[in-house]
């Protein structure tokens, strides 16, 4: 059974005020998560991952398309006790303390009063809050309310967790936790499904990410198998090459770049690389080291962006709004 | 505990946070109060004229307290977003609903407890003793929690679908207008034109018609309310608000939170 099943899951929303025009937010979004993985979804802001999540959660509904949580539909409700959901920038109850909060919480879960004390109590010490237990949210800072938010989200005890921009408004010391937190969760046999504009916490987090952009699915795939089969290039640095070893080594390289007496030479194609270092080893210039410039994840993802930013927003309008004139 | 009790329990601990609720708690039992003052340059009407402010006040008070709460139950929720985290759980569109409309009427009985716990104080000072006759004010009080059991779900369904100010007015309007259905109705047989008399008597029908619950003026003098206008509004009451709770569900079922 997957954790997370979408099928062609299309959101269109209408926008103007007299003469509504559809614009599509989410485009067809078909993605399979595991149980025990951690997800990531990724993209720049609008690119849908808001809006995927909504749906998953029901808070909107989808124009076409299907999906399964915990191999249930989405309108069965009482699946939403096994899963736990932190949303974008959350806010919650002014009057409320974070024991109230989370207590209230606790009693939509159908948690006994022991079970859940302890488990609030709980959850309070692991986020830092235990101080601020009895404390009004409306005084918590926003780094504060990003962990209560946390704790709700972890209440029941999930199976499967959905942050939305969990690392939003957190300084530091604060992101550092949410990815042990996240990572502890991953240890715990938890499944992870979050979204994030912030690749560097992908990079470290996911074993697999989705890259959406214009509400399009631009990628997705095992995070180590993009990292490793994206060798960007090779780089091979020198000690004080002279200037006929650079002349002769030119038809390889990409660059050169300087730092005090060594030479850093990036060679593009795998396939040259032998000849350069035969070339270098000919002349007698001293090879310092031999590295793979391995892709990363903003590579990747600047790739994939890059790749559909050649189509225009305004075809893609268009071809929607045909595509329901057809439909009449 | 049921999660339509626990949300109903939550809204209540939210309204009776809201400074507005002691402010209005403290104007009606201020009101009671000038009532004995009024009560004392009235000779022979002192009773009656300390009932029908008492009572009025009372009525009036509980029924800003009804709409500018419920108005901003739902929309409020919507409007910061505490509806995420709520609707994520395994809660259902209509037990949220229903537990904040029980909520808010929870704290509309508990206020109007304490009000009409004020104006038997302020009877008790006047007369300096109380009859059992002086319980019959308590059945006006009843019909007074019936009207804010419709005005709740009026205040709650125009939330679903509008702003708080638009809800404002609207289920004002309809209050206003629901204590003058009775009018409209005689004024639509008036005019002999059949279409004005078929359009009133639909509006007669289709509307709350609150003016069935004033019984001030009639337990003012003394008055008891017969039983079977206790029970035939009580099922008006209910039916009519059950009417309303399911359209407001109907409505939130459909709705989307960007």
């Amino acid at each position: 059974m997957l954790a997370v099943e979408t099928c062609d899951l299309t959101k269109d929303y209408s926008i103007g005020f007299f003469r509504k025009r559809p614009k599509r937010a989410l485009d067809g979004l078909s993605l399979r998560v595991e149980p025990g993985e951690v997800f990531g979804l990724l993209g720049p802001n609008g690119a849908g991952k808001s809006t995927t999540l909504k749906i998953l959660l029901r808070l909107i509904f989808p124009t076409s398309g299907t999906a399964r949580i915990l191999g249930r539909e989405l309108n069965d409700v009482s699946m939403h006790a096994r899963i736990g959901y932190l949303p974008e920038n959350p806010y919650f109850y002014d009057h409320l303390t974070a024991r109230e909060f989370l207590n209230y919480v606790g009693e939509l879960f159908g948690l006994g009063a022991t079970e859940r004390r302890q488990r609030v109590d709980r959850l309070l010490d692991r986020l830092g809050l235990a101080s601020s237990r009895d404390v009004a949210l409306r005084k918590f800072s926003k780094g504060m309310v990003q962990r209560v938010g946390l704790a709700q989200a972890l209440i029941n005890d999930p199976e499967l967790i959905f942050l939305d921009e969990p690392m939003s408004g957190l300084d530091p010391l604060g992101r550092r936790e949410v990815r042990d937190l996240i990572l502890d969760l991953k240890r715990q046999g938890k499944t992870v499904f979050f979204s994030t504009h912030i690749l560097s916490d992908a990079e470290m987090l996911c074993d697999r990410v989705a890259i959406l952009n214009r509400g399009r699915l631009q990628g997705c795939g095992d995070l180590r198998e993009i990292l490793r089969l994206g060798v960007a290039a090779t780089e091979i640095v020198l000690e004080n090459p002279p200037p006929e070893a650079l002349k002769e080594l030119s038809p390889f390289n990409r660059s050169v770049v300087w730092t005090g007496e060594r030479a850093r030479l990036e060679i593009a194609d795998e396939a040259d690389v032998p000849k350069a270092l035969s070339t270098a080893l000919r002349l007698g210039v001293r090879i310092v080291s031999l590295n793979p410039v391995k892709m990363s994840l903003e590579d990747y993802f600047m790739a994939r962006i890059e790749e559909f930013s050649h189509t225009p927003l305004d075809q893609d309008l268009k071809a929607v709004a045909q595509e329901k004139e057809v439909k009449r | 505990m049921s999660r339509v009790a626990s949300i109903a329990l939550h809204t209540f601990k939210e309204s009776v946070r809201e400074r507005v609720l002691y402010n209005l708690i403290a104007f009606a039992l201020l009101l009671i109060g000038a009532a004995i003052l009024f009560g004392s340059i009235s000779v022979g009407v002192e009773e009656i004229i300390l009932v029908n402010l008492g009572l009025s006040s009372i009525s009036v008070f509980g029924l800003l307290m009804a709409i500018f709460i419920g108005i901003g139950l739902v929309s409020k929720e919507i409007e910061r977003r505490t509806i995420f985290s709520i609707l994520s759980k395994p809660v259902h569109r209509a037990e949220f609903i229903v537990g904040k409309y029980l909520g808010l009427l929870l704290t509309l009985v508990i206020n109007t407890a304490i009000m009409t716990a004020g104006f038997y104080v302020a009877l008790l000072y006047q007369k300096r003793t109380l009859r059992l006759a002086d319980l019959l004010v308590l059945e006006a009080v009843y019909f007074i929690l019936l009207q804010f059991a419709l005005v709740v779900g009026l205040a709650l369904l125009f939330s679903c679908i509008s702003t708080p100010v638009l809800s404002a007015v609207f289920t004002l309007c309809l209050y206003i207008i629901g204590n003058l259905l009775g009018d409209i109705r005689w004024f639509g047989q008036e005019t002999g034109n059949a279409l004005v008399e078929n359009g009133t008597a639909v509006l007669y029908y289709l509307l709350p018609n609150f003016g069935n619950f004033n019984a001030i003026s009639q337990v003012s003098h003394g008055e008891g309310i017969p039983g079977y206008l206790l029970i035939s509004n009580s099922l008006y009451a209910l039916l009519y608000v059950a009417i309303l709770l399911s359209a407001s569900i109907m409505i939130f079922e459909e709705k989307e939170f960007r």
